[in-house]
């Protein structure tokens, strides 16, 4: 399987080379792509330099392009698309039917993987992109079981990647508006989910809040760690019972499910986190790298090392991971 | 300008829905979608239950719709989609691009419902020529968005080609999840999640512990907070040139809300006052919970 890397940056682009990806996934500068965060990207110089960088080293290099294209503008998305076909990117990872359509019908050569932000979960859905924009590849929304991508790898008109590591979306991407319901900012309109710009941290005594858009999304007495106020991880009250309603900070690592999910055929394993520093890139490409491998040695022998873990845990949100939907009883 | 009444988001019992859609039709909307768009295991009613009720609907003189789920991961969801994109009679709004697949491969027109991720015109357009003759726009998109896409089709002069609808009152459907969060509330799985939905007739009220509004919890589906509420803006849509006023069930005053909706269409919209359980942001271009009171006509 393939190892998919997160780069926000040149440098988190390098440390994820030279620590064993097989591919690095970027964005560029604006609105384009789902991790529209300040101070993250690619400018067009720094892309070039990028693509040398992973090229000397047989890397690919993949550029998402993967928010809605709005109608005012939509030409961001053009260009976006014709950069990295003048490039020579290995693939564009895209979810608007219209960027898809133009890069299809202007660059053929051009390979296209559906984002997981296109929101396909059955092969009809796969079939629609495969059909329709010869779609090489689609990366699955964190949403199904681990039976239910056997299921679908077995029919699926295209390979498939999907999630291994990093933030969990509780939601199926590219069909959540909880964002823009409290700012004005998701991640389908502009590339963000609870937008930094709308986080405050305030210090009432010795409760520490998190407050979005002026809501209190958490509360956090003294010594309990606190986290980003992700508003589907925050504690509410539900008839009076204050508690994660929707999802505590938790971090999806699938690294036990390597032979399960290679068995089913699955083409590539994607790690999240182009928003995260250059450390975590480089403590989860290179235990990923290490668990791969030690699959493609010695498949029937394969066992999870608990120093892995160890690793992965450090920079999980909350220090906590889960098998997320892949196991039917988080559902 | 036409009134329709969206699907049932919720699970109720299948008494208290047929009673429903007998006050439906009484109604004075004009469409009316039918079916199951949220979990796969609320099954009061089957298709066939459905489509007797939309018998119903088409006999007293209203357009029938069939809805489709939204979220299929299952191959018995996968199944029943087909069934009802096979059903011969009603058109269908595809919430899932599954259901744009199989209607088009077919040739059959279809209704590309507001979780079909629809957010210019070119996509709009794509669809067009897969057979879309109706668009619900996405819950998240302003007035502006509106104008914009809408102008564009003028110039493709394809304006004429499809309808709009615009989802207009009710709790707005925000996000799926493959988890269940009333199971949750619960403390059970989703596999043994013993239909406990259908005791909250509309759905689970969060709040922050600030005991601010923020969503609703519906089984897999969050929604908002706060009812969604165009009533001041319905001039304004008529301007736009949108066709269609979508109502979403609620399972209290709805059919006084309807009674509402049809007046002020008739009368203009005079003397609309949100109340502070509404909202209109989306529509305004900012965050959905806010409420723009200054912008009332």
């Amino acid at each position: 399987m393939e190892l998919v890397c997160p780069a926000g940056s040149l440098s988190a682009l390098k440390i994820a080379v030279d620590n064993g990806a097989d591919a690095v996934y970027i964005g560029f500068k604006d609105d384009t792509n789902a991790r529209h965060f300040a101070g993250l990207n690619f400018t067009d110089a720094n892309v070039v330099k990028a693509i040398d960088y992973a090229k000397q080293r047989q890397v690919k290099v993949f550029v998402a392009i993967n928010t809605y294209a709005q109608s005012r503008g939509w030409e961001r998305w053009q260009k976006a698309v014709d950069v990295s076909a003048n490039y020579g990117i290995d693939a564009v990872i895209c979810a608007d039917i219209s960027v898809m359509e133009y890069a299809a019908t202007k660059h053929p050569e051009l390979n296209l993987h559906l984002s997981v932000q296109g929101s396909a979960t059955n092969r009809e859905t796969l079939s629609f992109f495969a059909n329709n924009f010869n779609v090489k590849r689609a990366v699955l929304p964190r949403v199904l079981s681990l039976k239910q991508v056997e299921t679908l790898a077995s029919q699926s008109p295209v390979d498939l990647e999907v999630f291994a590591f990093g933030s969990l979306c509780i939601m199926a991407e590219g069909r959540c508006y909880l964002s823009s319901y409290l700012t004005d900012e998701s991640p389908n309109n502009c590339g963000a989910c609870s937008p930094a710009k709308a986080v405050r941290w305030e210090q009432k005594g010795n409760q520490l809040y998190s407050r979005l858009n002026g809501l209190l999304i958490d509360k956090y007495e003294e010594g309990e760690k606190a986290g980003y106020p992700t508003l589907c991880k925050g504690r509410f009250n539900v008839n009076g019972r204050i508690f994660n309603a929707i999802e505590e900070p938790t971090s999806l690592n699938t690294i036990e499910l390597i032979p399960a999910l290679a068995s089913a055929g699955i083409k590539a394993v994607k790690i999240e986190g182009r928003q995260r520093s250059p450390a975590y890139v480089e403590n989860v490409v290179k235990t990923w790298r290490r668990a791969l491998d030690a699959y493609r040695h010695d498949p029937a022998r394969f066992a999870v090392k608990p120093m892995w873990n160890d690793a992965l845990s450090k920079v999980s949100e909350g220090t906590q991971t889960t098998l997320g939907a892949y196991t039917r009883s988080w559902q | 300008m036409k009134l329709s009444l969206g699907p049932i988001l919720y699970f109720w019992e299948k008494q208290r829905v047929l009673d429903f859609y007998q006050q439906a039709m009484a109604s004075p909307v004009d469409v009316i979608y039918l079916g199951e768009t949220v979990c796969s295991k609320r099954r009061e009613l089957s298709l066939s239950d459905w489509v007797d009720i939309a018998c119903q609907v088409k006999a007293y003189g209203k357009e029938a719709v069939l809805s489709t789920l939204t979220l299929l991961a299952a191959e018995s969801e996968i199944k029943t989609l087909k069934k009802y994109c096979d059903n011969g009679e009603f058109s269908v709004e595809a919430n899932d691009l599954a259901a744009v697949q199989l209607l088009s491969e077919k040739g059959i027109p279809f209704i590309a419902g507001p979780a079909i991720n629809v957010y210019n015109f070119k996509t709009l357009q794509f669809l067009i020529k897969k057979g879309l003759q109706r668009w619900v726009m996405p819950v998240e998109l302003s007035k502006g968005n509106l104008v914009d896409i809408l102008g564009d089709a003028e110039e493709d002069k394809s304006r004429s080609s499809f309808e709009v609808e615009v989802f207009s009152f009710g709790k707005i459907p925000l996000a799926y999840s493959a988890r269940c969060f009333t199971a949750r509330y619960y403390d059970l799985p989703k596999d043994n999640c013993q239909l406990k939905c259908i005791h909250h007739e509309g759905g689970l009220e969060v709040l922050s512990q600030e005991d601010e509004d923020l969503f609703t919890l519906n089984g897999i589906q969050t929604m908002s907070g706060r009812l969604y509420n165009l009533e001041s803006e319905l001039a304004a849509m008529q301007d736009i040139g949108v066709d269609i006023i979508r109502i979403s069930p609620e399972p209290t005053g709805i059919f006084e809300q309807i009674s509402t909706f049809e007046q002020a269409m008739a009368n203009g919209s005079k003397n609309i006052s949100l109340s502070d359980a509404d909202c209109n942001g989306y529509w305004f271009g900012k965050p959905g919970r806010n409420i723009s009171r200054e912008e009332l006509s």
